[in-house]
């Protein structure tokens, strides 16, 4: 599984969970457009760390949160192995 | 410094059966002639006036020592087992002992200024002893981080709760506890069964939780205490077969529903009560309607001599139980001006009860909304797969913080059913917690730690 599919798997979980109906994902989706919260956000990162091994905003230390899902995505991706 | 009416702890051996012990794994000391004979090889008389430290492998000699020593020292400090000598060295000096009692070989540069003498089994005739000092007793706070605390206590205050019930209640009782009796929640038991005129068989470092319970079987253990989490560790053992004490107590830590109920299973023939004491704050009250928090009509009364009030959601209870201070040079008031103890623990009205949140110290800050680990484990607790959990704190870039949940699932559990599990875990808790309480992940884990004085381990509190 590719870490975008499965960085969608984690955001449909918690969208389930936190009853939230997430609009199609797609890279240009704003992340404030995702209906999700901080918390969700927290939620969605800690459980990535523990599926992924890496937290890439807490690794750097100037990143900036991304504001598309897309950069979001990429933030994993480009994460060092 | 010389109460003619005072009492000492030797004087309540001669009440009561003519066949009383004290045993640990090892060896059962008869309670009854016990104040014929000496442990401290009839040195006792050296001992009077002096600020002793009683420093023992084995909690059968502290005991002994204890029994020997009230009412002769000045003060004793009790020395619980896992301290290290760096620490008690501080300890030592700011509770001003002179005098260490032990079992353990002391080198030279270690004993120093201090006598030292040695401890055994008793087995010498003592000398005609009088009770001559109204010893005070210094305890150790059970605090995890630091150097712990030292606070005084009289044998009053200590055995207050105990003579409030009428110690003569249990006179046929034979008391175990999971609790080290160097603590205080152990050494409320040890004083259940001198003053009421009991038994006691104590605990063993190490032991394996079925030796244990054979050992409690044996020695007729009718009376028992433990925290929480040494509940909850008993009731996961399966050691809990053909062993039927007729009173449970837990004290320590929170006494959730789960742990009752579990215990009310588990022991169906039981009273079961929870009691709110700390080393601080004393013995404040016990609930034995088996539900979890505490009759609402408990505070603003005097009764039994204790008073309770609630101030910033945290309980506050001032009562001749409570320890007299801190001892120290630098130490801080242990009460406020009008004699409270603050206990730190956070307590919420929920209709006609207070509930235990958690403690002050413990709370998880996410994003500004507050958590206790405390409340979170209660809602969990209450899966019927649930063993025990811990809830704690994990750093996240967003919230600052988020609760994440490690969860011990009953034994037998089908790995199969863990993401059943987990969803109605999370439902449970999303039903009756605020969305930031919730927690984020769920682990499944075969242990949690417990710490020393059986709570469990609060690494980031």
């Amino acid at each position: 599984m590719s870490v975008r599919t499965k960085i969608f798997s984690a955001m449909e979980q918690i969208a389930e969970e936190q009853k939230v109906t997430l609009p199609p994902l797609q890279d240009n989706l704003s992340l404030n457009e995702t209906g999700f919260d901080s918390l969700a956000f927290a939620i969605l990162v800690a459980r990535l760390e523990d599926e992924l091994g890496v937290d890439p905003f807490t690794i750097a230390e100037d990143a900036a949160f991304p504001s598309t899902l897309g950069e979001f995505v990429r933030a994993y991706e480009n994460v060092p192995a | 410094m010389f109460p003619p009416d005072s009492i000492a702890l030797r004087h309540y051996l001669g009440q009561g059966p003519k066949d009383r012990t004290i045993s640990d794994a090892r060896h059962s000391v008869s309670l009854t002639d016990i104040v014929e004979f000496s442990c401290l090889a009839g040195r006792c008389c050296d001992l009077s006036g002096r600020s002793v430290l009683i420093a023992t492998s084995r909690q059968l000699l502290s005991a002994l020592a204890m029994i020997e020593l009230d009412g002769v020292a000045r003060r004793m400090l009790l020395c619980p087992p896992d301290l290290d000598w760096e620490r008690l060295q501080a300890l030592v000096e700011q509770a001003g002992i002179d005098t260490i009692v032990t079992d353990r070989p002391l080198s030279g540069s270690r004993a120093g200024k201090y006598t030292v003498i040695g401890i055994d089994l008793p087995d010498r005739r003592a000398t005609r002893r009088t009770v001559d000092h109204a010893t005070e007793w210094l305890m150790l706070t059970s605090g995890t981080s630091g150097l712990p605390k030292i606070v005084r206590h009289t044998l009053d205050g200590l055995a207050g709760a105990i003579i409030a019930e009428g110690p003569a209640r249990y006179g046929d009782a034979t008391w175990a506890t999971f609790y080290d009796i160097r603590r205080y929640g152990g050494l409320q038991i040890f004083l259940r069964a001198v003053l009421g005129g009991g038994s006691m068989v104590l605990s063993e470092p190490g032991e394996a939780i079925a030796v244990h319970v054979a050992r409690l079987r044996a020695g007729g253990v009718s009376h028992i205490s433990g925290t929480p989490s040494h509940w909850r560790k008993l009731l996961m053992s399966g050691a809990t077969a053909n062993f039927s004490p007729r009173y449970i107590r837990l004290s320590g830590e929170i006494a959730d529903q789960a742990v009752l109920d579990g215990l009310a299973q588990a022991f169906p023939h039981a009273s079961i009560g929870h009691a709110y004491a700390s080393t601080e704050a004393g013995v404040g009250f016990s609930v034995d309607d088996g539900r979890e928090g505490f009759p609402a009509h408990l505070i603003g009364r005097n009764r039994d001599g204790v008073e309770m009030k609630v101030v910033e959601g945290s309980l506050r209870i001032r009562s001749k139980r409570t320890a007299r201070a801190y001892v120290g040079a630098d130490a801080p008031p242990l009460a406020d001006e009008e004699g409270f103890v603050d206990t730190g623990d956070i307590v919420e009205l929920r209709g006609e009860r207070y509930h235990f949140v958690g403690r002050r110290g413990g709370i998880i800050n996410i994003g500004g909304l507050k958590v206790h680990p405390e409340e979170v484990e209660a809602v969990i607790n209450r899966h019927a797969c649930v063993q025990m959990s811990r809830a704690r704190s994990r750093r996240s870039p967003i919230t600052g913080a988020i609760v994440v949940a490690d969860v011990i699932l009953t034994a037998g559990t089908d790995e199969k059913c863990h993401e059943t599990i987990r969803a109605e875990i999370l439902t449970q808790c999303k039903d009756s917690l605020a969305a930031w309480k919730v927690p984020a992940v769920i682990r499944f884990v075969e242990r949690l730690e417990v710490t020393a004085a059986g709570k469990l381990a609060r690494t980031d509190a």
